[in-house]
């Protein structure tokens, strides 16, 4: 049977993949934030998932005003990593794994979570980000990845609570699928950050140690956040923290938090991790 | 019909809602052209010209040739569309943020620096009137 085993939430900041691909994760200004997340990627690498799940949001690149899926999931074999402006990040494309994304698909639809099935998506630094934090700069990504893609860019995305109950839906999904798949899921995206007009530069650390709190020890009640909170607390582009519920609620309730870091800035941005495992 | 909503107090802040998107749809669309290097090239080549291929207002097209960041914003622009012709500009996203604010760069990284612009007196418009 398969199970989710881990979940973990961390910001993906586009200077944070930048800073990885020059070589600078050893300057002052960034040592900082890579030291919070060595015991990570030791972690990770001992866990050793069959499969990763990575919740994030795409930031016009894939998907334009032309087509705006709230929840979209991706079901393909590979995705190609996009040219967002600047050229392609230089990290490896990124395999699929289309058996358990189409069982997910079938599982949560059938429950009333009317997802957006995609076979052909580039990826861009939403996704990418997560994976060179956690699995730093090898020649192919460890394991395979379902990407489950949230809109947060045309406002209202999602609910808190609605990101939350479909996290309980993929785990539901996960577990009736008749294969020995051990997989670990990344919630994306925040900390406080405003990246946009006269209040840019945005950041609420209070908020953000307060949300960590509540998402390990409360996280109903996280979830329950109503968007114009996130969006005065937090920065408008802050509201990306409902992505974390999805991860927080395809695990147990009484998941144990193993790591947690906080620091403040990556380019605009704070930048929040933790860990959680299930109990055994 | 505009409706009153429980984030228009938000101070310094286009939440980028149905009524933004509508009224921003051609000046987004031009900015998402800049993804592609080939498009770059020509709108670099003749910005006027290479703006008549999107149906944007007066108003749209003047803010984007002065590159009046803000006033994007206003018109329905969002800022990670906004952002791709600051990369096609050669800026970073911290240098457009910085943009935005009227800040020098310098100073404005100095603040993300020092922890960011706080939140107490940013919560709503009436503290900012005041001060």
């Amino acid at each position: 049977m398969a199970e989710i085993i881990a979940g973990a939430a961390m910001s993906h900041v586009p200077a944070i993949g930048v800073a990885i691909d020059q070589g600078n994760t050893g300057d002052d200004y960034w040592k900082p934030l890579f030291d919070g997340f060595e015991k990570s990627r030791q972690w990770i690498a001992d866990l050793k998932p069959d499969v990763v799940i990575v919740v994030y949001n795409d930031h016009a690149t894939a998907f334009s005003l032309e087509l705006i899926p709230t929840f979209a999931l991706g079901c393909a074999a590979e995705y190609q990593i996009a040219d967002e402006g600047w050229g392609a990040r230089p990290v490896p494309a990124v395999k699929g794994q289309p058996e358990l994304a189409w069982h997910i698909a079938q599982s949560v639809i059938l429950d009333e979570f009317d997802l957006t099935i995609v076979n052909d998506m580039e990826v861009d630094h939403g996704l990418t980000v997560p994976l060179s934090l956690m699995f730093g700069q090898p020649d192919a990504w460890p394991c395979p990845v379902v990407p489950l893609c949230v809109n947060v860019v045309q406002y209202p995305p999602p609910t808190g609570n609605r990101c939350y109950n479909l996290g309980k839906a993929i785990r539901k999904a996960v577990q009736s699928l008749d294969k020995d798949l051990r997989v670990v899921i990344f919630g994306t995206g925040g900390m406080s950050h405003q990246l946009q007009a006269e209040r840019a530069g945005l950041i609420n650390a209070e908020f953000d140690n307060q949300f960590l709190d509540d998402l390990a020890n409360n996280p109903k009640k996280a979830a329950a956040i109503p968007h114009v909170e996130y969006l005065r607390e937090a920065g408008s582009e802050g509201i990306e923290l409902v992505m974390w519920h999805v991860m927080r609620g395809a695990l147990d309730d009484d998941a144990v938090e193993i790591h947690r870091h906080y620091h403040v800035p990556a380019s605009n941005t704070a930048v929040g991790h933790i860990i959680f495992e299930n109990k055994r | 019909m505009s409706v009153d909503q429980d984030y228009d107090d938000i101070p310094g802040t286009y939440v980028f809602d149905a009524q933004q998107s509508r009224r921003g749809y051609h000046l987004n669309m031009f900015c998402m052209s800049l993804r592609h290097a080939g498009n770059r090239d020509a709108f670099k080549a003749d910005e006027a010209k290479y703006l008549d291929r999107f149906p944007m207002s007066e108003d749209q097209r003047r803010a984007v040739l002065n590159r009046e960041w803000n006033e994007m914003l206003r018109l329905g622009g969002n800022v990670y569309y906004t952002s791709k012709l600051a990369a096609t500009d050669g800026l970073t996203f911290q240098d457009l943020a910085g943009l935005m604010t009227g800040m020098e760069r310098d100073d404005y990284r100095a603040m993300m620096v020092a922890g960011g612009r706080p939140i107490a007196g940013n919560r709503s418009k009436s503290e900012w009137n005041d001060g």
